[in-house]
């Protein structure tokens, strides 16, 4: 696919934690398949499901040889019925059974708006927790190659709204594998955002079943002078930032939050109390997005310890265009981030 | 139906045209000059035409991801076309939109959906527009049977009925939702045959028999125009090609390649020219005529698209609001 050249594969880069944690490398989705293998062999409850998770690609290759292996019952392809298989998930799950929806594209999951927001997020609540939800909904956000305006959407703003809904982006092959088995392991509706640029990476994933617990970010590169919170694939970008930056005397810290909802508020205040800086970039759109939540988390929190205005580095209010000199336009990287942290240097009261 | 010589040959010419553009566009995909996924309409063309030919330029069409054929039938124009697979500023969509939003308003073609099934309600909508002014239009909906799965086909044509819409639902059955063949997403005959023709006109037909569509399709067409409502062609046809892309870019494994094989004996471009000579309607000659033009009109428009220049990062804003 003329897709997989946007991005040259890569190994992970070399942060600062990487390593130790007894693994071997592998692949972004071997890490995430690895993870469901595990997770239907230990628990009859968990079964597969999306448009496409037999095809031969196997979604990007994390459910691929899963049929095979557990049968099409456990592991099977749906009619393209968003609505309706979103509610047949959230009945199954209600009904003891521990269903992992598999969308190719978070712009589908839009179709499944009625069932995800209305019921799913509400329905432990709603009856005083009488009933919960254990449901996993995967998606994977595609950019670039005229993908358009319907096909890569970062659509996290969105659902970052939602109450009730936990909110998980990884960015590493480690915690694709960690979080996505906490997550089936969590008693409540989890929406997994995957990045399609992270599908590009190989990295440290031990063979064992291991959680990455929802809720905790982590610091990728420790630093003193600016905080950067990124988000996804944009951790990479923040830390190649930092390590460029650092040549010219600027200490960035890097967090990778990893959850949006719960989010690590203790890291991010840390971080900012010590640096007193903060720039938060976020592959989604700007106004009423995650750069503003995290903002105005910052600015209530910990607004004595500001020394610049925070900045805000996402996708501009737009729709994503075709062209690809639209398309360059349109998309963040290393060289907004830099500017970004330069801004909250470079600022004097 | 009585169908005129020249109509059949003109829908000949029409089929020949999408299918030269489409092999043309296979050829020269890899080169990654069109940066955009591309959906062909190889073996599909008979149902594109047949429609379209029912129509009127007043009439509109909207259609999803898999829709040169129906732009190009409805007649879209062909340079605007290759223009938006190259996302260049003259293309129909000028570059916003690549090759799953394409759009002619001149001639009814009101735009295209990637989200499958997206298009559906967008038609029926188009239909009460032409209601409430009292036109005397239609509007034709492609879907493919993946977006028959989804709960908005049923919505819209329940609402369609109940208005009386001069809506026709044309389901191309091609088999395949990606990897997906149609069995493993429907149990048997789709629902909307066994409404009552009073309500629902619905018929089932073979989508690579052009003249069968266009006969269906103009009897809806009629139904629609008399005030009647909806209805409901499914025409069966098939996905020659992968998904997206180019032939070498199919994956491997999911479908038997006979199949494909045996649909290409019935490939609806080649039974239609056997058909046409051999009631002497066309000759070799003739038809080598139209390739040539067709030919020369396709690289054409392949230049005019190549020598157009990019849309300008700084007008990414331009087209957010009217
Ligand atoms: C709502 C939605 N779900 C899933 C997809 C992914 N997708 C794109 S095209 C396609 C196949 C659609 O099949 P069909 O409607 O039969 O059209 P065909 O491609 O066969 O012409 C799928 C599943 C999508 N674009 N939109």
């Amino acid at each position: 696919m003329p897709w997989s050249k946007i991005k040259p594969d890569t190994d992970e880069l070399n942060y600062c934690h990487n390593g130790n944690c007894g693994g071997r490398q592998i692949s972004y989705a071997q890490a995430v398949n690895e993870g469901l293998r595990q997770s239907l062999t230990l628990d009859e409850r968990v079964f597969v499901m999306g448009q496409g998770v037999d095809d031969p690609s196997g979604m990007f290759g994390t459910t691929r040889g899963l049929q095979e292996e557990f049968g099409k019952k456990r592991v099977f392809d749906t009619p393209l019925a968003e609505t309706a298989l979103t509610g047949v998930a959230n009945g199954a799950a209600i009904g003891g059974m521990r269903p992992v929806y598999f969308h190719n594209r978070p712009d589908f999951l839009l179709l499944a708006m009625d069932q995800l927001v209305n019921h799913a997020s509400k329905w432990h609540f709603m009856f005083g927790g009488a009933v919960n939800v254990p449901l996993v909904l995967w998606a994977c956000i595609g950019r670039g190659w005229g993908s358009a305006a319907q096909h890569s959407q970062a659509l996290q703003g969105i659902f970052f709204h939602v109450p009730g809904l936990k909110l998980l982006m990884p960015s590493t092959c480690y915690d694709a594998k960690g979080l996505l088995l906490a997550a089936i392991k969590d008693d409540n509706p989890v929406l997994i955002l995957d990045h399609r640029y992270n599908f590009k990476q190989k990295g440290m994933v031990p063979e064992d079943m291991y959680t990455v617990p929802i809720g905790k970010g982590i610091v990728r590169r420790p630093g003193r002078d600016v905080t950067i919170v990124a988000i996804s694939h944009l951790v990479a970008d923040a830390f190649m930032t930092a390590e460029k930056l650092a040549g010219q005397g600027v200490d960035v810290e890097v967090i990778d939050p990893r959850t949006l909802r719960p989010l690590d508020e203790a890291l991010i205040l840390n971080s900012v109390m010590k640096t007193g800086r903060l720039v938060i970039a976020d592959t989604g759109w700007k106004t009423g997005g995650v750069t503003a939540e995290i903002a105005a988390l910052v600015s209530s929190k910990a607004f004595r310890f500001l020394k610049a205005p925070i900045e805000r580095v996402a996708c501009p209010d737009l729709p994503t265009p075709a062209g690809y000199t639209l398309e360059d336009a349109y998309y963040i990287g290393q060289s907004d981030i830099k500017h970004a942290v330069m801004k909250t240097i470079d600022f004097e009261r | 139906m009585q169908i005129a010589d020249n109509t059949k040959i003109l829908m000949f010419y029409e089929m020949k045209r999408i299918r030269m553009v489409q092999d043309h566009i296979e050829s020269h995909y890899l080169q990654d000059e069109m940066k955009t996924p591309v959906h062909l309409c190889i073996g599909q063309e008979a149902v594109a035409v047949g429609a379209c030919s029912a129509l009127q330029k007043t009439d509109y069409i909207s259609s999803n991801h898999r829709s040169h054929g129906h732009y190009l039938a409805k007649g879209g124009n062909l340079n605007n076309l290759i223009a938006e697979l190259h996302c260049k500023m003259t293309g129909c969509s000028k570059g916003y939109g690549g090759s799953m939003h394409i759009v002619d308003t001149s001639v009814g073609h009101m735009g295209s959906s990637s989200i499958v099934g997206g298009g559906i309600p967008i038609g029926t909508g188009l239909g009460l527009a032409i209601s409430m002014k009292q036109q005397n239009s239609v509007s034709v909906i492609f879907f493919g049977d993946g977006a028959a799965d989804e709960g908005v086909l049923y919505e819209s044509i329940n609402f369609a009925i109940l208005k009386k819409l001069p809506v026709i639902y044309i389901l191309e059955n091609n088999q395949w939702s990606v990897c997906s063949h149609v069995s493993s997403r429907q149990a048997g005959k789709n629902i909307f045959h066994h409404a009552p023709q009073k309500l629902l006109m619905t018929k089932k037909i073979d989508g690579n028999n052009v003249l069968e569509v266009y006969e269906t399709v103009s009897e809806a067409v009629n139904f629609a125009r008399k005030g009647y409502g909806p209805s409901f062609i499914e025409c069966e046809t098939y996905r020659i090609l992968g998904h997206a892309g180019c032939a070498s870019q199919d994956a491997d494994g999911y479908r038997d390649l006979k199949e494909a094989d045996e649909w290409k004996k019935k490939c609806p471009v080649n039974t239609f020219q056997e058909k046409l000579i051999q009631g002497n309607f066309l000759s070799i000659e003739d038809i080598e005529n139209m390739e040539s033009r067709i030919q020369a009109e396709i690289e054409d428009a392949f230049d005019f698209a190549q020598k157009s220049p990019l849309p300008p990062s700084h007008e990414m804003t331009n087209y957010l609001f009217k």
